[in-house]
């Protein structure tokens, strides 16, 4: 047992988004590949939440989905608990896969529309065996729901029945089911309203205390991301741009990409400044920028971030950035937006 | 399950079936209330052949020649006497059509169910291991399917039926011959089902409670089989039905043109093939009736395709 | 706060029915509220409050078998809620503007922006071709789309979603309407977009007078950008008031709950405020206040009779006890 109870190394995929194979031949197209996620490496300590933010195209979600194993990576290890994934063989991976567990974003995609809840939630149990006996599963089953903030007597319900902010509470029944240690929360609210959101947010708040769970949460919501996480890390086109942790980085970000997210945030307190919305929008990722991929809509770029790919370095405590002006000390020199 | 004695129980199937948006746009379709009556007419009617049929047509014993040739009981006196006993009058052997219909649309419908259930099997089999497996599984099956779907079905069936017969002494194929037509009906048919299969698992695979089963380690096949065919059934029942429709027409082309089911077990499409011998000597109800039977079966059927398409298509609600 | 101009819309006990099978659903239920020239009236609340269909109403996109049932719009003293399609088509697009969510839905993928705005010019305003082309180049300028002379002739596919959202906007001020109703107009785009989307909106609005009526689920958007907002909750209004009133001071318990849901930067709490249950559906609308089963000060008044919105004085709240929960709060 280590402390760090994720770590990721240098990790990468590519995805092949070429035409298929007649067509290239025949069109003469070449093969095209998508970084969409390109040496990034972080550590989770046990029982803290790390995040990722970052916006859509970012390569968070595809982290995410190679943490748990939907995807397997191009280059890079991802180890968990000390154990590499990659690395084993379908039947060496169950028993470090029931401490790894999954919430989805879209509550109407990540429940079987067939299966009645309590099988939805009985189904880690039945896969990794935890409990044979039907009635210890079905009482397991009742005192998930319990747990989640359901009623015992909804298991016999089928999903349509329920409310999204309900079938969110299912999906987390359902991740608990197996005892895992480390969750992963693919944007677990951006399909809820605010006012479910906050239900589920107090709830997974809750549960990582009663049940020490490590987190990687994924969000494009800066707010979110504020109120859950202890770490951040902020992405952009397939790379960690800075990691820091989440008050310092709101406090004082570091990267002008990171200056730039935290301007967009809208202003509930209603200070009535104007804001001047950055310009450009994230390239293509399938023919990224040269050098620092964030030059083209940089306010310091100069001409080694166009050709050189800043590495990352750490900053002022604790944080880790990746940009040459930064490393430079030229970052001051940006228009104090905020 | 324990606790749940107070709690009440979720609906059961049926309640929940009459609950559901199908049954209530069935309540409100004539067009499909009286397919579906048809349906289950012409089904009951073939399937209870033996015991409602007003004559046994192929037992040779209660046969008698001087019956033959008979028109329909309620034609008036121009035509040759009808007999009360052959309500829709008998065929060249003197056997009662209307009997004679009730086993050919047993045979037609036994081939076509069959057929479908054949099709349907290999299809879904197909689709579901192209749409899950991707990749050169998926390309090889599926260009398989684009070959067979440039060749008409009738052709294919053609050539399975005929590799068959060439190759099996002729009383063995007699035997089998209602396998083999099941076999060369159902393999023309069911790159249907694979296309659709293979599409629908496409979609399903993507959803997030498939991920979700992957991260918790279900086997692949498991998931497969569990979470993904339950939810790719709609469409395949609505094909299966117009399908239904289309493998009992098959057969009885194929009968027609005498390569179908053997004399000795007629099905509609043989009467009709028999009758019509008879059509210009006069004698026109030898093949009518059997081919009035075919239409409304099939009729019924494709409308109640029709109308399930059309109850499964959240769009058009 | 309100102007003592006419407004420019008027919606008076908007009822929106749904027949089902299962019973005819009420989706809005008595809604009643004004626009003034130039003015940006925020709409919020959760999904299935209302919000987008009182948007459809007033722009005469219900989609059936939605209907308006009852009440009145008035656009400019007219009514507008009994038009033929014909004429409503006219008064949309030339009087009122419409952005929608997805930016793909309002242009046709097969023609090229250039063609669909100088149509949409054409059909309302007296230009001739070369003219109404050059009003499109200047509407593609205005909107912050650069090369637009030759961006004019690409098609939509050829846009990013953040410029797309821009064409749309141009199209919705084409023919200089006195409204736009924007639902959800940033809620596709990424953070970075919706800022300048939002900016863009609010600039162009204030530079032409046009009032806006914005739909949106996002509190931040709307307290960004909005002078009024009207809360939405199961069909009908909770409160409406001034943004700042509204988001600083709110009076009704949804309005609380809902303000205190929404994690802010800065603020360190453990856990946030959390409206327990969640919105009825429209099926089983409680009786009373429809807030009820889920109100931290729920009496029983609001068990059986259902309130209108109360003035507040700084505020409209739609709650019997806004006085003594403001008492309340005012004495800890």
């Amino acid at each position: 047992m280590s402390d760090i109870l994720l770590r990721v190394t240098d990790l990468a995929r590519t995805f092949d988004v070429s035409r298929p194979w007649l067509n290239r031949v025949l069109e003469g197209a070449p093969r095209q590949l998508l970084k969409a996620v390109d040496g990034v490496s972080f550590e989770i300590p046990r029982g803290q939440t790390f995040s990722l933010v970052g916006e859509s195209g970012c390569g968070k979600s595809t982290v995410a989905r190679l943490v748990v194993g939907l995807y397997r990576p191009s280059r890079g290890s991802i180890s968990i608990d000390g154990s590499d994934l990659a690395a084993m063989s379908r039947e060496q991976q169950q028993p470090v896969r029931r401490k790894l567990q999954m919430i989805f974003q879209d509550p109407y995609a990540s429940l079987n529309p067939r299966w009645r809840v309590s099988s939805i939630i009985a189904e880690p149990i039945l896969a990794h065996r935890i409990l044979s006996d039907r009635t210890a599963i079905q009482k397991r089953v009742d005192e998930l729901l319990r747990q989640v903030g359901l009623n015992p007597a909804d298991g016999s319900k089928f999903p349509h029945e329920f409310s999204g902010g309900q079938r969110q509470r299912i999906s987390i029944a359902r991740a608990l089911a197996s005892k895992p240690e480390f969750l992963v929360c693919d944007e677990p609210t951006s399909a809820l309203d605010v006012s479910v959101q906050a239900q589920i947010l107090n709830l997974m708040k809750d549960l990582q205390r009663e049940l020490q769970l490590t987190y990687l949460f994924i969000s494009h919501n800066l707010a979110v991301v504020y109120h859950m996480s202890d770490t951040i890390g902020v992405m952009y086109l397939g790379r960690l741009v800075e990691v820091a942790p989440a008050r310092t980085l709101f406090a004082a970000p570091q990267h002008p990409y990171s200056r730039l997210l935290l301007d967009t945030l809208p202003d509930l307190d209603m200070t009535g400044r104007e804001r001047v919305p950055v310009a450009g929008e994230v390239p293509n990722p399938i023919n990224p920028p040269t050098g620092c991929a964030f030059h083209p809509r940089c306010p310091l770029a100069n001409d080694r971030c166009k050709r050189e790919r800043p590495e990352t370095k750490p900053a002022v405590t604790g944080t880790l950035v990746a940009c040459h002006a930064v490393e430079e000390g030229r970052s001051q020199e940006m228009p104090a937006a905020a | 399950m324990t606790s749940q004695t107070a709690a009440p129980a979720g609906p059961t199937a049926l309640q929940r079936f009459f609950d559901s948006d199908i049954w209530w746009s069935f309540r409100r379709n004539p067009v499909a209330i009286g397919a579906a009556v048809v349906t289950l007419l012409t089904f009951l009617g073939a399937g209870f052949a033996p015991w409602i049929a007003p004559h046994n047509p192929y037992d040779l014993a209660s046969l008698n020649l001087m019956d033959a040739g008979r028109a329909p009981y309620w034609l008036d006196e121009t035509w040759q006497p009808g007999d009360p006993r052959f309500w829709l009058g008998t065929d060249d052997q003197g056997r009662d059509i209307l009997s004679t219909i009730l086993y050919g649309a047993r045979v037609s419908l036994l081939v076509g169910f069959l057929a479908v259930v054949f099709a349907m099997s290999l299809g879904i089999l197909l689709g579901l291991a192209a749409g899950f497996f991707g990749g050169k599984v998926d390309a090889f099956i599926m260009r398989i399917a684009d070959v067979m779907l440039s060749f008409p079905a009738i052709l294919v069936a053609l050539l399975i039926d005929g590799v068959f017969r060439v190759s099996l002494p002729s009383d063995m194929h007699q035997e089998i011959a209602v396998y083999v037509l099941v076999l060369a009906i159902g393999f023309s048919s069911w790159v249907n089902y694979g296309r659709t299969v293979r599409g629908s698992t496409l979609v399903e695979k993507s959803k997030e409670y498939v991920q979700a089963a992957r991260v918790i380690g279900i086997h692949p096949a498991k998931i497969m089989l569990r979470h993904i065919l339950p939810n790719v059934m709609g469409p395949v029942l609505v094909i299966a039905t117009i399908n239904l429709a289309t493998a009992i027409l098959t057969e009885a082309t194929l009968s027609f043109l005498g390569v179908g089911v053997p004399p000795t077990q007629p099905s509609l499409g043989t009467l009709i093939r028999v009758g019509n011998d008879f059509l210009f000597s006069g004698e026109w109800w030898m093949t009518l009736f059997p081919g009035a039977a075919l239409v409304i079966m099939v009729l019924a059927v494709n409308l109640l395709g029709d109308w399930l398409r059309d109850a499964l298509n959240p769009k058009l609600r | 706060m309100r102007t003592n101009q006419a407004p420019l819309l008027e919606v008076k006990n908007l009822r929106v029915e749904f027949p089902t099978r299962r019973g005819t659903l009420v989706a809005v239920d008595d809604v009643s509220f004004s626009i003034a020239p130039g003015e940006v009236l925020g709409v919020v609340g959760e999904s299935g409050a209302g919000k987008s269909l009182t948007g459809a109403a007033i722009i005469g996109l219900l989609e059936p078998p939605g209907r308006v049932a009852g009440g009145e719009i008035r656009l400019e003293g007219e009514r507008i809620d009994r038009l033929p399609y014909e004429q409503m088509r006219r008064v949309r697009g030339k009087k009122i503007g419409a952005i929608f969510q997805d930016p793909l839905t309002s242009l046709n993928p097969l023609f090229t922006i250039g063609r669909q705005l100088t149509e949409t010019i054409l059909t309302h305003i007296d230009l001739s071709q070369t003219q109404a082309r050059d009003r499109a180049i200047e509407l593609l300028m205005e909107v912050g789309i650069p090369a637009a002379d030759k961006r004019i002739d690409h098609y939509p596919h050829q846009f990013s979603g953040g410029m797309r959202q821009r064409v749309v906007i141009a199209l919705a001020l084409a023919a200089n309407p006195k409204l736009i109703v924007a639902d959800e107009p940033t809620t596709a785009l990424d953070v970075s977009i919706q800022a300048q989307i939002i900016a863009l909106l609010k600039k162009l609005c204030r530079d032409h007078g046009t009032a806006v009526m914005l739909v949106t689920h996002d509190m931040g958007v709307i307290a960004e950008t909005a002078d009024r907002v009207a809360v939405m909750y199961a069909g009908r209004i909770a409160e409406i008031g001034p943004v700042r009133e509204v988001v600083k001071n709110p009076r009704h318990p949804y309005t609380v709950g809902l303000m205190g849901s929404i994690p802010t930067i800065g603020h360190d709490a453990e856990r946030l405020t959390q409206i327990d249950g969640s919105m009825p559906r429209l099926t089983a609308i409680p009786r009373g206040c429809a807030f009820n089963p889920r109100c931290p000060h729920v009496a029983e008044r609001c068990r059986t009779e259902r309130p209108d919105l109360i003035d507040t004085g700084a505020t409209e709240a739609a709650c019997w006890r806004h006085a003594d929960i403001r008492a309340a709060a005012a004495a800890e």
